[in-house]
């Protein structure tokens, strides 16, 4: 009666597969990020503003190091904000 | 040796067309002056600043592209700083991927442009169906 001991679901449960992080700049071939494009840099901060770590985004330390000035040269042309509150 | 920088300044909102022609102008003089090569220039116009300055919620951008020696860089943002109509500049010095990034994007072969571009066409088209 091995089949009792069994635990049963009746939706399968979902097992944590983690999708493989990658730098999109590295992927695409993005040599240089633009202080610019705000729009685009938005991707790289948080509802407050703030930079988001490469561990969340997954960019390389190479362009991570580029994102950060990127954002920074924006913020001081006043493109992006230093400080918000619901950004996105 | 020559390098290719670009530089951004922001104006201030109060000046008249003809104050912010001027102050482009100098600019532009200055730099020639100076021995530069203008590459690229590019009036962005009254935009929307993303926190206030000097208590302005607006400027007046003007960007402008050129080749120059290091030397100039430091005259141009003396001159920057001593000018009261401006209220931020950015002067950074391009390495070979920003160049062959600006040129691409003067000559439209950037992907964000042609979908903006896309957008823009749609939104023209509308009107005209409602017509």
């Amino acid at each position: 009666m091995a089949n009792d001991t069994e635990i049963k679901f009746l939706t399968p449960i979902k097992l944590e597969t983690q999708r493989k992080k990658y730098c999109r700049f590295k992927k695409s071939g993005i040599k240089y990020i633009d202080y610019k494009d705000a729009d685009f840099l938005l991707k790289f901060v948080n509802e407050q503003g703030k930079i988001l770590p490469a561990r969340i985004t997954g960019t390389s330390n190479k362009y991570q190091k580029k994102v950060a000035q990127a954002i920074k040269r924006a913020r001081h042309l006043a493109l992006m904000p230093y400080v918000a509150d619901l950004l996105k | 040796m020559e390098r290719q920088y670009e530089t951004v300044f922001i104006m201030t909102p109060v000046l008249s067309d003809e104050q912010i022609k001027e102050t482009v102008a100098k600019y532009q003089n200055l730099l020639k002056e100076g021995g530069a090569t203008i590459v690229d220039e590019n009036n962005w116009g009254m935009r929307k600043l993303a926190y206030p300055i000097q208590k302005k919620t607006s400027g007046y951008y003007y960007l402008i592209e050129f080749k120059a020696e290091g030397s100039l860089i430091a005259k141009l943002e003396t001159a920057y700083k001593r000018d009261e109509r401006l209220l931020r500049f950015l002067t950074v010095s391009l390495d070979k991927y920003a160049v062959a990034y600006n040129e691409k994007k003067r000559n439209g072969g950037l992907k964000s442009q042609q979908k903006a571009a896309a957008k823009k066409e749609e939104t023209v088209e509308e009107p005209k169906t409602e017509e």
